[in-house]
Order: structure tokens, then C-alpha cells, then sequence
């Protein structure tokens, strides 16, 4: 179980408060939670990443253990305290803009 | 009991502003989807409380929000909005090719008979069409696979297809707009496209009499008269009487010709309104004085409606979409600023109040009657 943190303009459109938590078969790749994410909140599908490309949206940003895994491979592999539940994946919306 | 329910899209959220058939007193209720650009929101025409809205941001993209209850409740529907086949490219401002992106959906336009249909005018110009409610959209493609679509340019705000009109005769028929490549219409439900720019001029391209590359801002049709149309245009008010086959300016008297918005009174098919702004650049009325125009001669002769609006100190502009008319008797007229000020007339234009004062910046304004 991967705990992820949303941006509150994406929990308002998933209906959900705090924390979620995902399930991911497999290995826990940044790619697999984002998979397991879109599949749990179909909402959310083109709002962190591209329809098609599945390429990350330009002010969105993937944060883990104080890490930014924005720029690496999307089949990068989480943390071990993400993975074990201990720390969250956080997905952020940048800080820029009007 | 016979009710106005108006619909404003701001810079950071939606509004619905209610009242009864006098439009005296209003209730405002929002912001919805507050902090998100909510660029057009409209009501299906077969059913008015089928709403539909354009949401998007600069961080997470465009959604789509639908509501069948009038503005209570609302939905998330599909937003995923991919062209179809492959993209090419259209010239970028710097006249080198740029590939087609599929930034946002300027406009919405539910059918006249089918609250499950609707078209979407987006950035980067195209057309798309759902028939589902909302739940998937495809493109028309003929539109952006015209023979002229590798040489339309972008306007300042991006190369748009912001205006879609259907034809109540037959709804095959439709008229679009797109900043910078003009006016085009389809007679067969958007499998063909041609441009309708034949009488326009415009200084600022190449060849002022391009058949394509003008930056049209709005055009408005009477449903009685779908023939007839009137666009005001970067520089020019223009008016058409075989649906965009040919152009006439009628500019007339008014103080400045350039503009955004442009509307056609709901009873009287001769009767238009625009909001004339100064420019190239400063996008602001003449002499801070915010004034309507309304010809009722189908354009050339114009007359000021002042009464109401700011004739001082006053620095707004009015976007295209945000002007629409009611079909109450006497008509009802609505217009929204970047000031964020939501101006309303009960009397056809002859006199104004402000709504309300002090929203975010207004994208879009659409009128609805409510039996």
C-alpha cells in the first residue's frame, strides 16, 4: 500500500480528503503508483500527466523522502519508505503562477 | 415562475447569478471550481439544466464539468481532448512551424435539440464533438486538416477556436471563428470546410484580403435569421447576409472599430450591441468610458448606452464570450469585464447595473430563460 499525497485542487475533483493509499502490483515504480492512482480516480486521468504520452504536466512535480524524482525515468523505483508505507509520495502542484 | 440564470467564467472560478423575470434582484452564488480559469460555461438549449463547463489550470490541464441540475451538482466528465490522425504543424508567431498542442477549450456549444451533444472550440484551433454527455469527445478533423491549417498563426492569445455557431435550420451547418486564421463554415456537418472571408481587411497580414488569416474575435447570429451574421473583428464590425459567403464592413460611427464582444438583440434581428475598445494595445475603453454600442439599423449607425456605466476612470476590457442577451421581453442584455464586474440591462440597453462588482477577471457570460 503506497500512501500519496495530492495537491487540494486534485483531492476536491477526486472527492477525497488527505492522504490516499494505492495498491501496486508489481514493482513500485513512480510509472505504478501513478497507474494505480488514475485507475482508483479515474478523475485525475490528464491531470498529472499527459492523456497519451503519460509525460508529467509542466508545474506538476513528484516528491518522495525528501527527494524530487520529477526529472528521473517514470520506472524508477520508490523509496523504501514509500514503498513500505512509512513515508508518503507526494505529488505537488508548483508554487508559481497568479 | 419565469426566472434568468446567468452564467460567468472568470480567472479563478465560475459564478451563477440568478433572478425572476423583472431582473431586478439577483442572488450570486460561488465561486465554483474556485482558483481554476473556467473559460465558457452554457446550457443546452434542449434542456437548461444540462450545463456544461470548460475548467482548466496551468498545473493540471482542462477538465470538462457537467451539471444536471442547473448549477447545484456538478460532474467530472472526459478530458481527454486527442487530435485525430496525425498533427502537422501551423506557423508559430515567428512564421516557423509549430506542432499542433492541445492547450485548452475556449467554448462550448451544446446542440439546439441534444443536451448529450456538444461541440468544443480548443487551442490549438480544432473542433471537437461529444455525443455522450460529455463522457468522450473525438475531433471533426477536416477542419484542422484544412488545406490552409499548416499556415494559421496564432493571435495574442493563441491560436483559438473560440466561436461556434449552429444553424436552427439544420445543424449540419456551422460557422466557426479561430484568432488568427478567420472564418470558416461547414454546410455538412464538419466533414468539409471552407473559409468565409471574403470582405475582409486586414492591414496587419501580408495580404489584407487573404481569403484565411484574419483575426476574427466574435461573430453572432439571430436564430431567426441564420443568414445573417455580424462579427466584430480585431479591427472592423462586419456584417454578413449570406452566412459568411461575403462581408460588408459597418463600422459606421463608432469611436473605435476594434472590439471583442458582439451580440444580436433576442427580438430584433437588426438590433446589435458591441463594446468598442481602444487599441492595438491598451484593450481599454476610449476616454475610460465604458460604453455599449447598440446599432438598430444592422450596423453603421450607432448610438452610446452610457446609462449606468462608468463614464469616468474606467480601464476594462470585455472579452469575446462575455456578452449574451435573454429572450425576455423586454430583452436582457449582460456583459462581464476583466474588472470583474457583471453589468446587466432589462430594457433592451438603455440602462445598466452592475450585478455584481467585483469577481475575478470575466472570461464568459451566458444568458439563460428559465419556465
Amino acid at each position: 500500500m503506497i500512501r500519496v499525497v495530492l495537491p487540494a485542487h486534485l483531492r476536491t475533483l477526486a472527492r477525497v480528503d488527505g492522504e490516499v493509499s494505492v495498491d501496486v502490483e508489481g514493482q513500485a515504480t513512480v510509472a505504478a503508483v501513478l497507474d494505480a492512482l488514475e485507475t482508483q480516480y479515474p478523475v485525475l486521468r490528464g491531470t498529472i500527466r499527459d492523456h497519451v504520452k503519460l509525460t508529467r504536466r509542466p508545474f506538476v512535480r513528484y516528491y518522495a523522502c525528501e527527494q524530487d524524482l520529477s526529472h528521473d525515468p517514470p520506472d524508477t523505483l520508490l523509496p523504501g519508505p514509500v514503498v513500505k508505507g512509512d513515508e508518503p509520495f507526494l505529488v505537488v502542484g508548483a508554487m508559481a503562477g497568479g | 415562475m419565469t426566472g434568468v440564470r446567468v452564467l460567468v467564467g472568470t480567472r479563478k472560478g465560475a459564478f451563477v447569478l440568478e433572478s425572476d423575470g423583472k431582473r431586478q434582484s439577483w442572488t450570486v452564488n460561488g465561486p465554483l471550481f474556485g482558483g481554476w480559469e473556467l473559460y465558457h460555461l452554457k446550457g443546452s438549449p434542449a434542456d437548461p439544466n444540462r450545463l456544461y463547463a470548460s475548467q482548466g489550470s496551468g498545473w493540471f490541464g482542462q477538465l470538462i464539468q457537467r451539471s444536471d441540475d442547473g448549477g447545484k451538482t456538478w460532474q467530472a466528465m472526459g478530458n481527454q481532448f486527442t487530435y485525430d490522425g496525425a498533427t502537422g504543424t501551423h506557423q508559430w508567431y515567428d512564421g516557423t512551424p509549430h506542432p499542433w498542442e492541445f492547450k485548452r477549450v475556449w467554448h462550448l456549444e451544446p446542440s439546439l435539440s441534444d443536451p448529450d451533444t456538444v461541440y468544443a472550440g480548443v487551442e490549438d484551433a480544432a473542433m471537437f464533438k461529444t455525443t455522450d454527455g460529455g463522457q468522450s469527445w473525438h475531433e471533426l478533423p477536416a477542419l484542422r486538416n484544412h488545406e490552409s491549417g499548416s499556415n494559421w498563426a496564432p493571435g495574442a492569445g493563441g491560436l483559438c477556436l473560440h466561436t461556434i455557431i449552429l444553424d436552427p435550420r439544420d445543424e449540419r451547418r456551422i460557422v466557426i471563428a479561430i484568432s488568427a486564421a478567420g472564418a470558416f463554415r461547414t454546410d455538412d456537418g464538419a466533414k468539409t470546410w471552407r473559409p468565409i472571408n471574403r470582405g475582409l481587411k486586414s492591414e496587419g497580414i501580408p495580404n489584407p484580403n487573404a481569403e484565411v488569416g484574419h483575426c476574427v474575435h466574435h461573430i453572432a447570429m439571430h436564430p431567426t435569421r441564420p443568414d445573417v451574421l455580424f462579427m466584430q473583428k480585431h479591427w472592423d464590425v462586419m456584417r454578413s447576409n449570406n452566412g459568411g459567403d461575403s462581408w460588408e464592413e459597418v463600422s459606421g460611427n463608432l469611436p473605435t472599430d476594434f472590439g471583442f464582444a458582439i451580440d444580436v438583440h433576442a427580438h430584433e434581428p437588426e438590433t446589435i450591441f458591441v463594446v468598442p475598445i481602444k487599441s492595438d494595445s491598451e484593450h481599454f475603453p476610449p476616454d475610460g468610458k465604458l460604453r455599449v454600442f447598440r446599432s438598430r439599423s444592422g450596423g453603421n449607425e450607432w448610438e452610446p448606452l452610457t446609462k449606468g456605466l462608468p463614464q469616468r476612470d474606467c480601464y476594462v476590457n470585455v472579452l469575446r464570450d462575455a456578452m449574451s442577451v435573454d429572450t425576455l421581453d423586454p430583452c436582457g442584455i449582460y456583459f462581464g469585464t476583466t474588472g470583474g464586474q457583471v453589468y446587466g440591462s432589462a430594457d433592451g440597453g438603455e440602462s445598466w447595473t452592475p450585478i455584481v462588482r467585483d469577481l475575478p477577471a470575466v472570461l464568459s457570460v451566458e444568458a439563460q430563460v428559465l419556465k
